[in-house]
């Protein structure tokens, strides 16, 4: 069966360093199959450049699986594009139509500066969490996994909380480029469980006086946050994280 | 040949574990601040390993390729983690967990090493809920299991489809809060090119940071590999895009043997291939197979839709075949029952390289909404990379390479062949023999960090001076000049193709010759190519860009350039193994029916490769199995 195929005017960020000037570079993505996801076309468009000698534009990715929260790009103006719920690894070329032009941007926000191309810095999300994102349990010294019942209403809304993957959408689609979503996700996962009630209120003001310091901005309740998420965390995990606060 | 000690304690099985943590030296907790310690990777394995090792005091390097220590790997896990807690009063047991592991693994494990994993598995799960990792649980509060792939008591815990993910964050969090403390130093986005020995032992690695492209010296007093495994040298397979041989494969040129390479799992329920420009392959996991059935058409080149033929005309040829078990025999069966049928003509898809998981009939019997609950998120990922819906036409699966159960020797302790180098998790070979059953892989990475190695690595590090060695050591210049010129000859080439077409020759080859079915024919075959398509790579490839500076096809070249030299000794070993066993199905040895053949009285043994230079074979070491617990036997699953 012959494979459908789309042409497609790629408007691309290139910045050569994080300290250099960036710029958009106009690229035709020819014969893209619909069935390719948008990485496997910036892959195709990449093996085209290097056989033209040119630099390939570099973009982060693992698992392509929309699970490790590695890629990110702003497509159109939308993290990780135009299907909801979706990262851009997921994202497939039968959502687009031949002749379309896309933009594609890194993460814009000052907390996430840009290291090259598409890739930026989001180290400042690991340095959150190392302020409080955990519960202090040494290796060894747990007790019996069912020695503490759960209610099961409980442990769902701990993994919805806790299925954020950490990619920074949320940062990258907010007009203050705030980090609340992710803060509150990580805060409200340990807030609905028993084993995190000890710590429970050091936690939130550490992380949070974390991520002011990470030059992230306030929450002005756009929900740009939470329609943006690959994951669907949820805002309600912010109003949590308020009332912990 | 040299004589591989894998230091087994010795008395009775269910005491070792107990008698090595007793009889091994300690560290003076006063002392264990001297000592440094460096761990590759930040997978459940290495995870888990840093921060334990750090909450004991050492101080730990950390090191990942990713941009934060979250995205290892691991991640990607679905299904769930296997433990022998008997929550479900089914019958399970440490023994039982054990004998399943032996057994599963086509009797090639090694039987001590299994049931220590056996007798942990209960410890992580513990570990996991104090943490915070947000299991499935059943309406009174407590922990739900669910029966998976292979075995016929519910052992699996698991966070809805992410246990990877839950787990991972449950480690990556407990690292964390031991950076926060100062005591680990976390570098991610750095690549370890090379561990340095000094004297012969391990003291420390080469990296290169990706983002500045400098060559790092890091010195220790006992380095961790715990990379992962090298399914990537399949080019396509359902690992992540990072993952790769390159620490492990410095490390067996420097001295570590690797064992039993030809020792790889194909997982039979992934989204089939759909075209050249294919980066990776999605897994569909396996939990799917206890709700789905698994068909071919019985018509060669069938051509209605699936929901047009009627059940009559279906082969459910795993309940066919394998009435015991049905679809939840182990992955290797019915891995290589889906390509017979595809050989026979029987598949189906564009590239009759694919057969049918159904979930028809259990919709039917059970409802929409409870397939929902249980299977919601994969049927929406099916949909998101197929464009089928999965509730109303049956899903279309092949089997893909998933995981490996080869990697560099260990003894008991998992210190390699190079005294102070440990590995851990996937990177290592010993606990899951020719095949591993499903969810044991997270279970042996979180034991192998939280429990095996803060027990096991006093014993070396309290024969050791700390901080003996300085990166002024000879040894250190040597092997940071030899990795800057590598760099230097990858980025001076200029050739004509890319790093991909590089990889994809290569993978298409060893899937072809080394994948599901292997023969002597075709391992020679490849033998003769791999070192044409190595030799071209060296003279034709294309690597852009500048080595001070984020580069991603440099970090490829150098990864492919070693799954290059890797994949000889990995068909050497195919050929060398003249058995089936296992993940390793050599078509001269099956049955009638086609079933796997072993051959105990010649190979019952883990080989272990020794490198013995550049261009030349690798060296054969055996170390011998046996078998006390388990009694060999055929593995039966009808
Ligand atoms: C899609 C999928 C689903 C799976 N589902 C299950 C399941 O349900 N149950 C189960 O038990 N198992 C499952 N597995 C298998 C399991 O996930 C892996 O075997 C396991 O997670 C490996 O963990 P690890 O810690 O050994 O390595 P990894 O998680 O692969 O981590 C490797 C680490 O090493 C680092 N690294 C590698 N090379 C270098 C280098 N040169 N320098 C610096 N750092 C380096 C990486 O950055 C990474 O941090 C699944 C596997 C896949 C592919
Ligand atoms: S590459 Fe892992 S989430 Fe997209």
């Amino acid at each position: 069966m012959a494979h459908q195929t789309i042409h497609l005017t790629l408007k691309v960020w290139r910045q050569p360093r994080a300290d250099a000037p960036g710029r958009f570079e106009v690229y035709d993505a020819k014969a893209i199959d619909v069935d390719m996801s948008f990485l496997e076309m910036l892959d195709v468009v990449n093996e085209g450049l290097i056989k033209e000698n040119k630099e390939p534009i570099a973009f982060d990715h693992d698992c392509r699986e929309g699970i490790c929260g590695m890629c990110g790009a702003v497509i159109n103006g939308i993290p990780h594009g135009p299907l909801k719920s979706t990262t851009v690894c997921q994202l497939h070329m039968r959502h687009f139509k031949s002749g379309d032009t896309i933009t594609i941007e890194p993460w814009r926000a000052g907390a996430f500066p840009v290291v090259k191309d598409l890739v930026v810095d989001r180290s400042a999300f690991d340095r959150i969490i190392s302020k409080g994102g955990y519960i202090s349990v040494k290796t060894g010294s747990a007790p019996e996994a069912n020695a503490i019942p759960i209610p099961k209403k409980d442990a769902d809304l701990a993994m919805d909380a806790a299925a954020c993957i950490g990619c920074g959408a949320c940062v990258a689609a907010c007009p203050n480029a705030s980090a609340m979503l992710f803060v509150g996700a990580k805060v409200s996962q340990f807030a609905l469980l028993p084993q995190g009630q000890v710590e429970r209120k050091t936690r939130v003001k550490n992380m949070v006086a974390r991520m002011d310091s990470e030059g992230f901005g306030n929450c002005s309740n756009e929900l740009e946050c939470e329609a943006a998420c690959p994951k669907d965390i949820s805002v309600s995990n912010i109003a949590r994280m308020n009332r912990e606060f | 040949m040299t004589k591989l000690d894998a230091k087994i304690p010795s008395g009775p099985m269910k005491d070792k574990w107990t008698k090595r943590r007793f009889e091994g030296k300690l560290v003076n907790p006063a002392n264990k601040r001297k000592y440094t310690v460096i761990v590759v990777g930040t997978g459940l394995a290495g995870g888990a390993a840093a921060a334990s090792l750090s909450e004991l005091g050492y101080k730990v390097k950390s090191f990942c390729i990713q941009d934060s220590p979250r995205r290892a790997h691991s991640i990607a896990a679905q299904g769930g983690i296997n433990a022998a807690k008997n929550y479900p009063n089914d019958g399970d047991s440490v023994h039982r967990l054990f004998y399943d592991t032996v057994k599963g693994g086509d009797f090639r494990a090694r039987e001590a090493n299994v049931h220590r994993l056996a007798e942990i598995s209960n410890s992580i799960i513990d570990q996991c809920v104090a943490q915070g990792v947000p299991f499935a649980r059943e309406y009174g509060g407590n922990l739900d299991n669910r029966s998976f792939g292979g075995a016929q008591v519910s052992r699996t815990f698991y966070a809805r489809g992410q246990t990877g993910q839950q787990l991972l964050l449950g480690a990556y969090s407990a690292l964390m809060k031991e950076v926060g403390r100062g005591n680990v130093e976390m570098h991610a986005r750095t690549e370890m090119l090379d561990l340095v020995v000094v004297d012969g032992k391990a003291k420390g690695i080469i990296t290169r940071n990706l983002i500045t492209g400098d060559i790092e010296t890091h010195v220790a007093d006992a380095v961790i590999l715990a990379t992962g495994g090298y399914g990537n040298v399949f080019y396509l397979s359902t690992n992540a895009k990072a993952c790769n041989a390159t620490a492990a494969w410095r490390a067996h040129k420097k001295g570590a043997y690797f064992a039993n390479p030809c020792f790889t799992q194909i997982h039979p329920t992934c989204i089939p291939v759909h075209g050249d420009y294919q980066s990776k392959l999605t897994l569909m996991s396996e939990s799917l197979r206890n709700d789905g059935r698994i068909w071919v058409p019985q018509k060669e080149s069938e051509s209605r839709r699936p929901t047009d033929i009627p059940e009559e005309e279906r082969d459910y040829y795993l309940e066919r075949r394998y009435p015991a078990f049905g679809n939840l025999v182990p992955r290797d069966i019915a891995s290589r029952a889906a390509k017979e049928r595809c050989d026979s003509g029987f598949g189906v898809g564009n590239t009759g390289l694919a057969v049918f998981l159904d979930f028809a009939e259990s919709i039917e019997r059970l409802g929409k909404s409870a397939i929902e609950a249980r299977y919601g998120n994969l049927f929406q990922m099916y949909e998101r990379i197929v464009g089928d819906n999965p509730y109303e036409t049956p899903m279309m699966i092949y089997p893909a390479i998933h995981y490996t159960m080869g990697g560099l020797w260990v003894d008991y302790d998992l210190m390699s062949t190079i005294p102070g180098l440990y590995v851990l998790g996937e990177a290592n070979f010993s606990d899951h023999g020719a095949n591993r059953l499903g969810a044991s892989a997270l279970m042996q990475g979180l034991a192998d960090g939280y429990f095996v190695i803060p027990s096991t690595i006093s014993e070396y590090l309290a024969g050791e001076t700390p901080g003996a060695v300085s990166e002024n050591n000879d040894a250190f210049k040597q092997a940071k000049e030899q990795v800057n010129t590598k760099i230097n000859k990858l980025m001076n080439i200029k050739g004509e193709r890319t790093v991909d077409d590089f990889h994809r020759e290569l993978g298409l080859l060893v899937w072809d010759k080394c994948g599901m079915g292997r023969n002597e024919a075709g391992l020679k075959e490849a033998l003769e190519k791999i070192p044409q398509i190595r030799k071209e790579f060296w003279e034709n490839v294309n690597v852009l860009g500048d080595e001070d500076n984020v580069n991603q096809s440099l970090e490829k070249a150098g990864r492919v350039a070693d799954f290059l030299e890797f994949a000889e000794v990995m068909v050497t070993d195919a050929l060398d193994r003249n058995e089936s066993c296992g993940g390793h199905f050599r078509e001269e040895h099956q049955t009638e029916n086609g079933e796997a053949l072993r051959n105990d009285d010649d190979y019952c043994y883990v080989a272990a490769w020794e490198y013995a230079g550049d261009d030349k074979a690798p060296i054969l070491n055996k170390e011998p199995l046996e078998f006390e617990e388990v009694k060999l036997a055929t593995r039966n699953y009808k």
